[in-house]
C-alpha cells in the first residue's frame, strides 16, 4: 500500500472527512428485487415497480413519501411513469445519468448531494431491464450505431460492442502484465462457488470448475464463454435517505462513507480502467486505505475486470491481481477479501451493477448468503472503476 | 484453430457514415494518405478526430501525414457474431496499430489468420478502395 499513500499524499485532499458531520450522512435503508430470470413474462416497468414496493418494504416506507427517483439512463422506465403508479405528489428530485450501465456510483453519489442539500427527503435509484428476453446488450444494438459519429473509425474493422473494447483493453493488459485466461477463469470459478450459496442466483445450482473454463469456447477473443456475464430479466431498488431519518427505520441502514466517479472516452485508452483517476479520491474521502475494506462487489461485466479492479483501486499491486485470485483471496471460503459474494454479475445476475449495490448493503446489514464476519466497510465497484461507493455500518450513535 | 477466410478485396463489416466535420480524412484515404489531426498550437496528434486538442484545449488543426507504418498494440477475435453483421465473416481479428507517430488506430490486417497475430508484430498501411467515397486503411505485415 505504500504506492497509495504517496498518491494519496500528492493529491493531499483534506476537504473532507468521512468521520465528521454526522448530519450530513447519506444512507440506505431499503432494498429490494425481483426474481432473476431469462424471460420476466412482463414489462421492464412492472419489474421496476415490484422492486420498488419490495423496497419499501424493506424500509418501511410508504410510496407516497418518496420524493426523489434516479435511473440509468439506459433504463426505459420513465420517472414521470414510475411517480405516478406510485401515487407520488411531490417528485422534487429525478434525473437519469448517462454513459452505459457503469453509472451505479454516480446515481449514489447525486442522490447523496440532493439529500444532503434538502433538494429530496427519499430518493429511489431503481433499475428495471428485460436483458435477455428483451434488447440484448451483446448483440450491439442498444446503441443503435451503424458506423457513425466515432463509430466510423472503429465499427467498419469490427470493434462493434462494449465487449470488442473491453477485450482490446484485457488483451493489451495480458501482455503488459502476464495476467492468465486461467487467472480469469478462477474468478468466475469463485464466484460460481459463492452463486452455488444464494438460491437467488442464476446459477444457484449449477457448478464451475475450471476446466470448464478453459474448454469453452471463445465469444470475443480473450473471452471465453464463461468469462461473460448472464444476459438477465428483472428488477433493483434500493431507497436513500439521510442518517437522521434512517435511524427510525425498518432495517439498520448502510451508511454511504464515501463515493467517487468518473466518465472517459474508453476508445482512448486499452491499457487501464478508470479506477487508476478515481482511486486516490474514493480513499481519500473514505479516509481509509484498501486494506481495510473488508468485502469487496465488483463490475464483472467480463471476469478480468476483477482483476483489473482490484489492482486499479489499490487492493493488490498491478500485476498481483492474477495470483492473488488463484490463491484463493477473493473466496467467501477464508479469503482475505471476498468478492461478488452473490455470484455478481457472471453468475448472480447481470443488472448493470444494481444487485452488487443490493450485495454490498447485505454485507453491512449481515445478511449475505455469503456473509463476511465484522464487516467495517463494505466496497461497491460499479464499472469499470468509473464509478465506487463505499458503504459502512452506522457507526455515529 | 480457426482460420480466417483469406480476404483478397476485404469488405468492411459496416460501411463508415461520413461526418462533413472530418471528411478531409476520407478524401485523404482516397488519394492514399493517411492523415490524423495535429494541434496548430502545440502539435499534439489525435486520433480518432476530435474537436478540440485534450492538451492545450486549442479548435485549430491540419491534418499530419503519417508514414503509415506501425505495430500490432492489441486485438481481438470475433468468434460468435452477436450481431448480424458478423455472419459469415468469424472468426475476425480486429486490432489496434500504433503507428510509429503515436496515434492509435483500429483496423484489420489482411491475409493472415487471426490466430497468427501478436502484439508487437511490425505492419504497414494498405489502402483500400470501398467506392467512390470511402477508402479504408487496411494493414499488412512488414516481411
Amino acid at each position: 500500500m505504500a504506492n497509495l499513500e504517496c498518491l494519496l499524499a500528492l493529491f493531499n485532499i483534506n476537504d473532507y472527512d468521512a468521520s465528521m458531520d454526522d448530519k450530513s450522512k447519506v444512507a440506505i435503508v431499503g432494498i429490494g428485487e425481483t426474481e432473476y430470470s431469462r424471460e420476466s413474462g412482463r414489462s421492464e416497468l412492472v419489474l421496476t415497480l415490484e422492486a420498488i414496493m419490495a423496497a419499501l418494504d424493506d424500509a418501511g416506507i410508504e410510496p407516497h413519501e418518496i420524493d426523489g427517483l434516479m435511473r440509468w439512463s439506459v433504463d426505459t422506465s420513465n420517472e414521470a411513469l414510475v411517480a405516478e403508479n406510485l401515487g407520488i405528489k411531490s417528485l422534487n428530485w429525478f434525473g437519469d445519468i448517462s454513459q452505459a450501465g457503469n453509472v451505479g456510483a454516480a446515481l449514489v453519489a447525486s442522490a447523496c448531494a440532493a439529500i444532503r442539500s434538502n433538494l429530496a427527503e427519499i430518493i429511489v435509484i431503481y433499475r428495471g431491464v428485460n436483458g435477455r428476453s428483451g434488447r440484448r446488450y451483446g448483440s450491439g444494438v442498444v446503441t443503435g450505431r451503424q458506423g457513425q459519429g466515432l463509430g466510423a473509425f472503429s465499427e467498419p474493422f469490427g470493434l462493434l460492442t462494449p465487449q470488442h473494447g473491453l477485450a482490446m483493453m484485457t488483451q493489451r493488459r495480458m501482455y503488459e502484465t502476464g495476467v492468465t485466461s486461467r487467472h480469469f477463469g478462477m474468478v468466475s470459478v469463485t464466484e460460481r462457488f459463492h452463486a452455488n450459496r444464494n438460491p437467488r442466483a442464476t446459477f444457484f445450482d449449477r457448478s464451475l470448475t475450471i476446466e470448464d473454463h478453459q474448454n469453452s469456447r471463445f465469444v470475443v477473443e480473450p473471452f471465453r464463454l464463461f468469462d461473460c456475464c448472464l444476459e438477465t430479466d428483472g428488477g433493483g431498488a434500493i431507497i436513500l435517505t439521510s442518517l437522521d431519518r434512517a435511524k427510525s427505520l425498518r432495517k439498520p441502514p448502510a451508511v454511504v462513507r464515501a463515493t467517487a466517479q468518473h466518465a472517459y472516452a474508453s476508445s482512448r485508452d486499452y491499457t487501464d480502467t478508470a479506477a487508476k483517476f478515481i482511486a486516490p479520491l474514493l480513499w481519500s474521502r473514505a479516509q481509509i486505505t484498501p486494506s481495510e475494506v473488508s468485502v469487496a462487489q465488483i463490475y464483472d461485466h467480463f471476469s478480468p475486470f476483477v482483476i483489473f479492479a482490484l489492482e486499479d483501486y489499490g487492493f493488490v499491486e498491478r500485476g498481483e491481481g492474477g495470483d492473488f485470485v488463484e490463491s484463493g483471496q477473493i473466496s467467501w471460503d477464508g479469503g482475505a477479501l471476498p468478492v461478488n459474494t452473490s455470484g455478481g454479475h457472471l453468475s448472480e445476475a447481470y443488472m448493470q451493477g444494481m444487485n452488487q449495490l443490493l450485495e454490498g448493503v447485505r454485507q453491512i446489514r449481515g445478511t449475505s448468503t455469503s456473509q463476511v464476519q465484522d464487516v467495517n466497510f463494505s466496497f461497491v465497484d460499479t464499472g469499470i472503476g468509473t464509478g465506487a461507493v463505499v458503504l459502512e455500518p452506522d457507526i455515529y450513535g | 484453430m480457426d482460420e480466417q477466410k483469406d480476404i483478397m478485396i476485404p469488405e468492411p463489416l459496416l460501411m463508415p457514415v461520413i461526418a462533413v466535420e472530418y471528411s478531409l480524412f476520407w478524401e485523404s484515404l482516397s488519394k492514399n494518405e493517411l492523415r490524423v489531426q495535429k494541434c496548430a498550437e502545440c502539435a499534439t496528434l489525435r486520433y480518432p478526430p476530435n474537436p478540440m486538442c485534450s492538451v492545450c484545449q486549442y479548435f485549430d488543426h491540419t491534418w499530419e501525414l503519417m508514414s503509415g507504418n506501425g505495430e500490432v498494440y492489441s486485438y481481438v477475435v470475433t468468434h460468435q457474431p452477436t450481431n448480424s453483421a458478423f455472419i459469415g465473416r468469424t472468426p475476425l481479428a480486429t486490432v489496434i496499430i500504433e503507428l510509429d507517430e503515436g496515434p492509435h488506430l483500429i483496423s484489420n490486417i489482411l491475409n493472415i489468420s487471426p490466430s497468427e497475430i501478436k502484439i508487437g508484430m511490425r505492419v504497414r498501411v494498405v489502402f483500400i478502395k470501398m467506392d467512390d467515397q470511402i477508402t479504408l486503411p487496411f494493414f499488412e505485415l512488414i516481411d
